[in-house]
């Protein structure tokens, strides 16, 4: 492998490791509220599909859009769409006591099917695939610091991405010294360790459950936005690709143990993994396929060694997936 | 001016279904005092006290805390309203140190200082001579530091009234002179301390009143001092009543169980049944006296093939086939069946583990038969037709014996598994709590029932909490305390105040 | 009574079989209003025209009917697959990998051995092997499960993304014609060997009535398997209590591996289905998302395999109109995925109010009086 390949190599892996790293914060939010919503990718989708959708209504209704308005229009409606497909979500499994996994795998349906509606139908109202323009905005997503052409290969690796690549790296820390060192964290893992003695320490399991759930859905909303307007441009397609995304995140939250600071390398890693066979070579098309299995054949390794060794540290939430009614008890 | 007591309950009433755990429960807990709440397993001493600290509310009656007449829906309630209760199962969440358990759900500032939480902690511990390292793991805790986190985090929370729940009932002797000091550290600070026991010598020791519950009814108070155990024992159990069970002479009694030095270590590392050895004679209802926890369960369960125990069962099969004794430790339930040992169990937990909640009547007479007959498809015959006979016979009362037994009241679900347990054909025979939440009809067919396979030569094993039932229906009883076997009685000969004072009070000569 | 009684409270109810089919009737009809007025308020048509469209494209035509009939079979095969699992209460999320190497076991008997065997021999090799490697698909998570309590929801959605890599890699090996990236129609010299083939008539495709029958069939032995033999006795005690199983002497691990061997055969099984049955070659699309929606059809039919046959239809009926409407009024054919949510997140929804009722400030009193 040449320099050149290994830095493009690292920038595929960044910038792939992006998606998922929103999408697995997120999850992990919601998880340690005790619920596996295995929405992800649902979410992932109506995330994208409400940014770009807000994005491609300003920019054909304003006469002169400009990026920055753009950009916060689309990023409040990615963000306004996820967290209510986190609040329906919510409602379902926690006032509704619906099962969890069967909630989340139809709000992946949902999702799914909502925004590559919408998308198809923005692609139409464009005039076909690749045709939605919402250029100014994407522009803006894709934006990178000036000074990272004249920095040389630094600049080049760690420079050179849009301001969403920073900001996942952001929430990451947040959302660590949030779980790890502040109140509201510790009830929040309270609750979905063991929400029996959470509520018996005056926490509402309630509105935990549901505002990590909402807030997680956010979260992982944004993986959807990062991947429309800046991986792909500001374009719509609907190959499925937001799918697959999504339950690599979910994998990713398994391979990091629960720990936002595990999610940040291992979101790279996952994207180094995944773009690894572009860059060997002789490989033939088929064996890249094999290639691509790392990073779930990694997760599995990840979860069989948790299983095993029982560190207490590394478990899943212990009441995740259950729910949990107090007179029930 | 202040009033002399911290907490007024008036006129108490709580019901769970159709049963009354507190029935216009009156009791004042004064300033500055230990008051100790006595009663048997199911008098409703805890239930009283879950509606002070929040878990439940009460369905009639006033709580006062000083003159105010407050209302205390959930846990944050109370806390509010300074009072904290130890739970008898801890309420900590195990993978967080016991700092962040003791600050859970506080909302005093954002920040989670450790350093602060320390100091504080090291300031309670310090006054009250307690150890706790405030960065240790909940689940590398012993059961006792587990208990003195939940007492310092009731402390750091600023309570005035603590509720200790059997407090006892997981700590060695030593631990527990080491928890009394505290609570008497507590007392001399100006704070109410209630605590939770049946063990008399406890009493006596370390509280400066007694309050007195028998079933779901406040009976009465006395000073400690102005008291003796055999007064105390007098208001637990109350006077004999007569029940007028049956109990016809053992005949031709022959040792059909020898259980010999068994010892169980659960899996938190607490010894729970210490070295125990006796025998159960066919023609026989051995009964099991024990404050509630103090190892039946598990005694059962180890006959049962269900514990992992070492020392010795062995079982003598009324043929006199089995010469020395069929060993019956580091079996599983279904090699002791197929080994031709006919052992017939009546577990606690009947729809958890004696019955499928959701089958019906007929499909939960095949639990344990089911692999008889053809190979792929169990015969279905035979379970009708039993149940058909359970249901007939013990007036079971169920649309139909495919209604789910989920469905069924108690005593019908009682009435199926002890139906079902019978019909084996057993040789022995253990029931654990077998008339625990029944009427009084359901449980005279239950004593009939077991009286029946007595006479029929089968060793009944008869765990029980009603001192007067085991009094009246025993050949003998024995007398769990601790995870010991704290003396063996003739229930012919025997009073309830001695095996009241056997089940609370370990002999000293056999403790240490 | 006194002001302190919450506002409403929750407690639990046994409905009757008819208020429970009531109450899913009317979140069906709630769902499918809300639909017609999410569509409305996109083409602004008369949402009675496109409910007509809706059932045009499922039963408009015999052809469109016998192609809803196959793909309900198929998903109800699925299912099927899923329901032991369930019933145990082990979480299968892994039906969609357990599809795709069925699939992929039943197109690699049609590349490598159609014509070259005779054709029962060919079935059967298919069919064997498709079972086989659903079967292993299932043992290794429940393998992990059984011996070290690992969460099979993780790893069974795990298994999913290893099989789509293994599609994908036999679609590179397989590709045809090259460039394509699909293995197009196997056999590749259009001799339609290994397809199944038309019940009620000669040729391919006009008729699926040996798809109904093989689905039917699974579907009812799977029903005398759950409701009738012992191991499904076994799977019902480990499901509702692992303690009653341990008090029966029933061994957990056991029935844990011996259940997914046989809900991953069978969903291998309806990988089979789906290439020599229906699409007649292989891609990661061949499961499409239908082992998930699946755990909605078994969850929702309570494990009862007969009202899996209802729930089946009903989705793809569904999707079959929805495609139609799209292509009636010029847009994708997603609608259907959004119209199926909708109506999953109401009947999902609907359960509560089958199993609770909710009881209103001072209510509780009168009730007694």
């Amino acid at each position: 492998m040449t320099g050149a390949q290994l830095v493009s190599l690292i920038q595929a892996a960044i910038v792939f490791g992006t998606v998922i790293m929103f999408g697995a914060l997120g999850e992990i939010l919601t998880e340690k509220a005790g619920n596996l919503n295995l929405g992800v990718p649902g979410i992932m989708y109506i995330g994208g599909i409400s940014g770009l959708a807000g994005a491609f209504i300003y920019e054909s209704h304003a006469a002169q859009p400009t990026g920055i308005v753009g950009l916060i229009i689309a990023l409040l409606c990615c963000l306004i769409g996820s967290a209510l497909a986190g609040g329906l979500y919510s409602l379902l499994t926690i006032t509704f006591r619906a099962n969890q996994q069967v909630t989340g795998l139809t709000l992946t349906i949902f999702g799914s099917g909502i925004a590559n509606f919408f998308g198809g139908s923005l692609n139409r109202m464009a005039g076909g695939v690749g045709q939605i323009s919402t250029s100014v905005t994407s522009a803006a997503f894709r934006a990178n610091m000036p000074i990272a052409s004249s920095t040389g290969l630094f600049g080049k690796i760690v420079l050179s991405y849009g301001f969403m690549a920073y900001l996942a790296i952001i929430i990451a820390i947040v959302l660590g010294w949030f779980l790890a060192r502040s109140r509201i964290g510790l009830n929040l893992r309270a609750v979905g360790e063991n929400p029996g003695t959470a509520d018996a320490a005056g926490i509402s399991v309630t509105k935990y459950k549901y505002l990590a759930t909402c807030i997680g859905a956010a979260i992982t909303g944004m993986g959807g936005l990062y991947y429309t307007m800046d991986y792909i441009k500001g374009t719509w397609s609907t190959d499925g690709s937001i799918e697959k995304l999504g339950w690599l995140s979910v994998a990713l939250v398994i391979f990091a143990t629960w720990k936002p600071r595990n999610i940040v390398w291992g979101s790279y890693l996952f994207g180094v993994l995944f773009w690894l066979y572009f860059y060997i070579e002789g490989l033939t098309r088929s064996s890249q396929e094999l290639f691509k299995m790392l990073p779930y054949l990694v997760t599995l390794l990840v979860l069989v060694m948790v299983s095993l060794r029982r560190k207490r540290e590394s478990q899943p939430p212990a009441a995740l997936g259950e729910p949990y009614f107090r007179e029930e008890r | 001016m202040e009033a002399e007591n911290a907490v007024r309950i008036v006129n108490i009433s709580k019901t769970f279904g159709s049963i009354v755990a507190n029935d216009k429960v009156c009791l004042d807990i004064k300033r500055g005092e230990i008051l100790a709440l006595l009663g048997e397993n199911g008098s409703g001493k805890t239930t009283l006290m879950n509606m002070l600290s929040g878990i439940y509310f009460p369905d009639e009656g006033q709580i006062f805390i000083g003159d105010k007449e407050v209302s205390i829906r959930s846990p944050k309630d109370a806390y509010d309203l300074r009072i904290g209760m130890i739970h008898q199962h801890f309420k900590l969440v195990d993978v967080f140190t016991a700092a962040e358990n003791i600050v859970l759900g506080l909302e005093d500032r954002e920040r989670l200082s450790r350093k602060a939480i320390a100091a504080r902690v090291q300031q309670i511990c310090e006054h009250y001579g307690f150890d706790v390292d405030p960065n240790q793991k909940v689940y590398n805790m012993s059961v006792s530091q587990k208990q003195t986190l939940e007492i310092v985090q009731v402390l750091y929370r600023g309570a005035d009234i603590l509720i200790l729940d059997e407090p006892t009932a997981v700590l060695t002797p030593q631990e527990t002179e080491k928890l009394f000091t505290v609570m008497r550290n507590m007392k001399a600070d100006g704070k109410s301390v209630v605590i939770i026991t049946h063990k008399l010598h406890e009493v006596m020791e370390v509280s400066d009143r007694v309050a007195v519950l028998r079933k779901g009814k406040y009976i009465g108070e006395v000073a400690t001092k102005d008291t003796n155990p055999q007064a105390l024992t007098d208001m637990m159990v109350g006077r004999a009543v007569a029940l007028n069970i049956e109990r016809p002479e053992p005949k031709d009694t022959v040792e059909r169980l020898r259980i010999e030095n068994l010892s169980l270590t659960s899996k938190d590392g607490v010894q729970v049944l210490k070295d125990l050895s006796f025998s159960a004679m066919g023609g026989e209802i051995l009964g099991i006296a024990g404050i509630s926890g103090s190892g039946q369960k598990e005694l059962l369960e180890a006959i049962a093939g269900l514990q992992d125990v070492t020392g010795s069962i062995k079982y003598f099969p009324p043929d006199g086939n089995g010469g020395a004794g069929v060993e019956l430790v580091g079996k599983h339930p279904l090699q002791i069946s197929r080994m031709g040992v006919a052992l017939s169990f009546v577990p606690e937990d009947r729809l958890g583990m004696g019955l499928v909640a959701s089958m019906g009547t007929a499909d939960n007479m095949m639990l344990k038969t089911y692999r008889d007959g053809h190979r792929l498809f169990p015969d279905r015959k035979p379970p009708n037709r039993l149940a058909k006979e359970v249901v007939e016979e013990l007036e079971v009362m169920t649309p139909s014996i495919n209604t789910p037994v989920r469905k069924l009241s108690g005593g019908n679900v009682q009435k199926v598994l002890v139906g079902r347990e019978i019909s084996a054909n057993p040789t022995v025979l253990m029931t654990a709590y077998a008339v625990r939440g029944l009427d009084i009809n359901t449980s005279y067919t239950i004593y009939r029932l077991l009286n029946e396979q007595k006479k029929a030569g089968v060793a009944v094993i008869y765990v029980g909490e009603d001192l007067d039932v085991l009094l009246e229906l025993c050949d003998r009883i024995l007398v769990l305390c601790d995870g010991q076997i704290n003396g063996i009685v003739d229930g012919r000969s025997t009073s309830k105040e001695e095996v009241g004072l056997l089940m609370t009070h370990l002999r000293k000569e056999e403790s240490e | 009574m006194s002001p302190k009684e919450p506002f409403v409270r929750i407690t639990r109810r046994e409905s009757p079989f008819t208020r429970a089919l009531l109450i899913r009737i009317a979140a069906f009809v709630l769902a499918l209003i809300v639909s017609a007025l999410i569509i409305v308020a996109i083409i602004k048509v008369n949402p009675v025209k496109v409910y007509g469209s809706m059932l045009d494209g499922a039963f408009g035509s015999k052809k469109r009917s016998w192609i809803t009939i196959r793909d309900a079979m198929t998903l109800l095969c699925i299912a099927v697959a899923l329901a032991p699992a369930f019933k145990m209460r082990f979480w299968n999320i892994g039906a969609e990998g357990q599809i795709l190497v069925g699939g992929l076991a039943t197109s690699a008997c049609i590349i490598c051995l159609g014509g070259s065997v005779s054709l029962p021999l060919l079935f059967l090799l298919m069919i064997v092997t498709s079972l086989l490697a659903g079967a292993v698909w299932g043992l290794i998570p429940a393998l992990f499960k059984a011996r070290w309590n690992t969460n099979e929801t993780l790893f069974t959605l795990m298994m999913n993304y290893v099989a789509i890599q293994l599609t994908s890699y036999f679609v590179a090996k397989w590709e045809h014609p090259y460039g394509s990236n699909t293995v197009g129609i196997i056999p590749w010299d259009n001799s339609k060997v290994g397809w199944l083939p038309n019940m009620f008539s000669h040729g391919f495709n006009t008729d699926y009535g040996w798809n109904v029958l093989i689905v039917l069939a699974v579907t009812v032995l799977m029903f005398i398997y759950l409701k009738y033999s012992k191991q499904g006795y076994e799977i019902a005690v480990v499901g509702e209590s692992e303690n009653t199983a341990r008090y029966a002497g029933i061994s957990v691990p056991k029935v844990y591996i011996r259940t997914m061997l046989i809900s991953g055969a069978v969903a291998g099984l309806a990988g089979f289905i789906a290439v020599s049955g229906a699409s007649h070659t292989i891609s990661t699309s061949t499961a499409g998302g239908r082992g998930f929606t699946a755990i909605i059809v078994a969850w929702l039919a309570k494990f009862n395999t007969f009202t899996m046959i209802v729930m089946s239809f009903l989705l793809v009926a569904l999707e079959k109109g929805a495609a139609q409407i799209a292509s009636d009024y010029g847009f994708n054919d997603y609608a259907s995925e959004m119209v199926t949510g909708i109506i999953l997140f109401f009947i999902l929804g609907s359960e509560f109010f089958i199993n609770y009722r909710l009881v209103f400030r001072g209510s509780a009193r009168k009730e007694a009086e």
